[in-house]
């Protein structure tokens, strides 16, 4: 652990002496000895070498949010390590069927609060399927729009705690400088910077307002330019470069068992974006490229989100430019609030009106499992409804949950300093996880 | 996604290889679904799985549901997916209750069989549906709670089990809860 991003790669301390604990924060827990289960791993180390288990976290600022992991360390290295969960777990599932349709939308938001749009459209995607309802084309590239600048903001997040993580300060500001403006962008369309509650079962809330086309093809021109100046303060670090290069490699077809999806497969090699497998909203029309890595190290992790900014900007390009006219939201005053001008002059919109906000809209029977590419993968929505107006089950396939399983095999045999690596490479969200 | 005639073939075949695994197809929204007797989920799974032209090798999700009050009560699903052809198959496991309790835990349990062995990525799922719904997972390596206290009593996700709170204090309120800080 070397807060400053120095370079730890000594070689395993001597037979008998315990690793100095230079982090406060990591608690000295206990010394294991008999408990641990021995190295799978040749360590070339001293028999009499002491295992000791350490805690780190639930509140250490590399851990992304509030996750608790106990490691086991012989000398320097990582002999086991077991994740520990449910600190931030609120139980958002259960409140979700308490609550109608309409109003489950931003509980759902705040489950991975970095990929809010990606949440919405999960679940309002699902609920739309279950009702058999199709929204307008301009709803569909409003959405994509949406989220493709949602997923440019959470590899911005990402980048920056994770460059934070091994000790490059100065990406963080820079990151967060254009993580701003994106935010910008999203008060100007819906009014809010997070949780914005844009997307509406039938299509989004509002359209874009005068000028936000502008705004967002200024972001655009000016964002690739950014992105090369944040691989060039990278790609050329000789402490990034050898903290991530050939670290916490798992095979792909182990990663495919695992049931990891997202940047951290495309890493490994593995070509698969549900993008582009399945056909939702406006992706078929987009043109994009979905990069692969290689080796499926910590460097290609981050090459690969870095590339999907630069696909996700063109993209944004894109839906700007074939932004179709018409409505932004379907048309069924069943199931949308109908305008609000209409109230004052329509007695049936005003009966529709208060159904809608006093009950809700109802659902007929059925379950559905509907799943889109999130930031971190494959994020899945599962809505079981029972034909009433509010669901009777709400399950998230949450990205980050599943891909924690492949934490262990990435550092079980590696420095400490590249567990931390592991993680920041491995982007979990504790909301996500948690929910 | 398989087609209907499709679907019926797999759910043929599958009671062939496992007689009685199959109960119920369906065919809704889009979506290929089979229902299966929790006893004979493995097999059933190992058969999508293994079977040449089928391969469903990737487990999407794992997740439960509670109908309650229908019967069976609970429901264990498993969405697989076929990366080559980009097709999905529901698989659910309908499973009754064997308490019929009163959900705070100290009724039998509902039980069925772990798919950990052949979808490692069932791990953390599994004991997210313990955790949830006290539906227990013979072989899982690890059959503790995952998300609520390893000490928490009760099945929060399911639908008796009511939304509670803890009390919140404030000066206006700490009268009426004596010895809140016990």
């Amino acid at each position: 652990m070397t807060p400053d991003g120095t370079l730890n790669r000594a070689a395993p301390t001597q037979s008998g002496v315990q690793p100095e604990i230079e982090d406060p924060s990591l608690g000295l827990v206990r010394q294991a000895e008999t408990e641990v289960r021995p190295p799978d791993v040749d360590l070339d180390l001293e028999p009499e070498q002491e295992l000791l288990t350490i805690n780190m976290g639930p509140h250490h600022p590399a851990t992304h949010g509030v996750l608790r992991l106990i490691v086991t360390l012989q000398g320097e290295q990582v002999i086991d390590l077991k994740p520990v969960i449910g600190y931030v777990h609120t139980g958002i599932e259960k409140s979700c069927e308490q609550h109608s349709y309409w109003k489950v939308i931003p509980f759902v938001e705040r489950m991975d609060y970095l990929g809010y749009f990606f949440n919405m459209e999960a679940y309002c995607g699902c609920v739309e399927s279950l009702l058999a309802l199709e929204i307008p084309p301009r709803a569909k590239w409003l959405r994509t729009l949406h989220m493709e600048l949602n997923r440019i903001h959470s590899h911005l997040v990402w980048l920056g705690t994770s460059a934070l993580d091994l000790g490059a300060i100065s990406m963080f500001w820079y990151c967060f400088r254009e993580r701003d403006r994106i935010l910008d962008l999203f008060e100007m369309s819906a009014g809010q910077r997070m949780h914005t509650r844009y997307f509406q079962v039938g299509g989004v809330f509002e359209d874009i307002p005068v000028g936000f086309e502008q705004k967002v093809k200024e972001f655009c021109a000016e964002m690739p330019d950014r992105i090369s100046q944040y691989e060039a303060l990278l790609d050329q670090n000789e402490i990034f470069l050898r903290r991530t290069k050939g670290i916490g490699i798992v095979p792909r077809e182990r990663l495919l068992e695992l049931g990891v999806t997202g940047p951290l497969l495309r890493a490994a090699g593995e070509p698969w974006d549900l993008r582009k497998a399945t056909d939702y909203l406006a992706y078929p029309e987009l043109d994009f490229n979905i990069p692969v890595g290689t080796v499926g190290d910590g460097y290609d992790r981050y090459r690969c989100r870095v590339a999907e900014m630069r696909e996700s900007v063109r993209m944004i390009e894109q839906c700007i430019d074939g932004l179709p006219e018409g409505p932004w939201i379907a048309d069924d005053r069943k199931i949308v609030l109908p305008p609000r001008d209409e109230l004052s002059t329509s007695m049936e919109a005003l009966i529709h009106h208060f159904k809608l906000v006093t009950e809700g809209f109802r659902v007929p029977p059925g379950e559905l499992y509907h799943s889109i590419e999130g930031p971190r993968g494959e994020l899945g929505c599962f809505i079981v409804a029972d034909g009433s107006a509010k669901p009777g089950r709400v399950h998230f396939r949450d990205s980050s949950f599943v891909n924690l399983q492949a934490f262990r095999e990435m550092s079980v045999g590696g420095y400490v300093a590249d567990l931390i690596q592991n993680l920041a490479m491995l982007d979990p969200i504790l909301g996500g996880i948690d929910r | 996604m398989p087609d209907a005639p499709g679907l019926e073939l797999i759910a043929q075949r599958i009671n062939e290889e496992v007689p009685g695994a199959v109960t119920e197809t369906a065919h809704d929204h889009g979506r290929a679904t089979l229902v299966v007797d929790p006893e004979k989920v493995l097999g059933a799974l190992g058969w999508l799985r293994e079977t040449d032209g089928q391969r469903y090798t990737f487990l999407s999700s794992l997740h439960a549901a509670d109908y309650l009050p229908a019967v069976p009560r609970f429901a264990v699903h498993y969405e697989l997916l076929n990366r080559d052809r980009v097709e999905r198959v529901h698989v659910k496991a309908l499973l009754p209750d064997p308490g019929a309790g009163n959900g705070n835990g100290d009724s039998a349990l509902p039980e069925i069989d772990s798919c950990v062995e052949m979808f490692p990525t069932a791990d953390f799922q599994e004991r997210e549906v313990y955790d949830m719904f006290g539906i227990v997972f013979r072989g899982h390596p690890d059959m503790r709670r995952i998300l609520m206290p390893e000490d928490y009593v009760g099945w929060p996700q399911r639908r008796d089990f009511p939304v509670g709170g803890e009390p919140v204090i404030f000066t206006h309120n700490e009268p009426e809860l004596p010895h809140w800080y016990e």
